[in-house]
């Protein structure tokens, strides 16, 4: 495996702290320290929901210069990874991706192929081929 | 009215604009179980509690804000938004705030149409319609009278008539579009709000036009 901090970064948003922890609890089993990885979830007060601000967080947690993945479950933290993107300004924000996949199985598939020292678009790729559109 | 058609702002726009989120926020106070409510029903419950938060955060500013310039203070305001509301509410009324006070301050663009551009970056955001059941079907015929420049006291009258279509639709964005075809018999939370939200805000500049 390659060295962590080159590797693509995995960022997984749910509107569950338990669903983002047990994500990347099944990453970390998967691929040990060798990818960057941060999860978040829950909103500003600490109930279900979506958090913009622990997003961008979780975005520099994990920030890789190869770029970050990020997994979400429901539309609000599509959404607000989106604006989060934005946020984060324009030299970083074209090698950041929301993935259209499933959290779980995304995550744990995009961490196993960034282990390996895959570009960006391979990492995205190969999550995306798990959903059907 | 100077707060919808010129950026400078004088002393009575700085209370003006006290007022203004004073009186969002109390309508976001008052308002969040009947908004919980209405999400509860096609969705996850929380949006009144979403909006109250956030509008609970922008109020704590609200001196800050109404110091300053109109553009800084709406792109100020969208950024607290986004990062009060939380849910998928959030990123809607924040890029609403966020874009309208960018083109107000990119050009000599009047209020209405920086809003009306807004509301087509709301639409990219949510990569919805009007007639999608949001609260773009109340954002668009909005912008719609604001650019016309619909008399404020007609208009204030009309926006919840806005919101009330939302029942007959059926959701396609969202949570709300899991339940098909069971979403239809029921406002959608989002429109509501921002119907509330938009006659609070056109009774505060009536109010302010008449004293
Ligand atoms: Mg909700």
């Amino acid at each position: 495996m390659s060295d962590r901090r080159e590797n693509v970064g995995i960022v997984i948003v749910s509107h569950s702290p338990l669903v983002a922890k047990g994500a990347a609890d099944m990453v970390r089993q998967m691929v040990g320290d060798s990818v960057p990885l941060a999860w978040c979830g829950g909103n500003p007060a600490g109930g279900l929901g979506t958090d913009m601000e622990a997003i961008l967080r979780a975005i520099e947690d994990a920030w890789s210069e190869a770029g970050v993945a990020i997994f979400v479950d429901l539309g609000g933290a599509e959404t607000n990874s989106e604006m989060a993107i934005e946020m984060i300004g324009k030299g970083r924000a074209a090698r950041i991706v929301v993935c259209n996949a499933p959290i779980v199985e995304g995550a744990v598939i995009a961490a196993a192929e960034a282990s390996g020292g895959a570009s960006l678009a391979k990492v995205v790729a190969t999550a995306q081929e798990l959903s059907p559109s | 009215m100077n707060l919808v058609h010129e950026p400078g702002l004088s002393f009575d726009t700085v209370a003006l604009v006290c007022r203004v989120i004073e009186a969002c926020r109390d309508a976001a106070v008052s308002q969040e179980a009947y908004l919980c409510d209405l999400d509860r029903a096609i969705g996850d419950g929380d949006h009144g509690t979403n909006m109250r938060r956030g509008l609970e955060a922008l109020a704590a500013e609200r001196q800050l804000l109404s110091a300053m310039p109109l553009s800084d203070a709406m792109i100020a305001a969208g950024t607290i938004l986004v990062m009060n509301i939380g849910g998928a509410a959030g990123p809607l009324y924040g890029t609403l705030l966020l874009e309208t006070g960018k083109g107000l301050s990119a050009g000599q663009i009047p209020f209405p149409q920086a809003f009306l551009q807004a509301v087509g970056a709301v639409a990219q955001r949510g990569r919805s319609s009007p007639g999608d059941k949001t609260l773009l079907d109340v954002l668009v015929p909005l912008s719609e009278a604001l650019v016309k420049q619909t008399d404020m006291r007609c208009l204030a009258e009309e926006i919840q008539g806005f919101a009330d279509m939302t029942i007959d639709m059926k959701a396609v964005r969202g949570r709300a579009s899991f339940l098909g075809e069971r979403s239809i018999g029921h406002m959608d939370p989002g429109a509501a709000s921002c119907a509330l939200f938009a006659t609070t805000v056109c009774h505060e500049l009536m109010e302010t036009a008449r004293s």
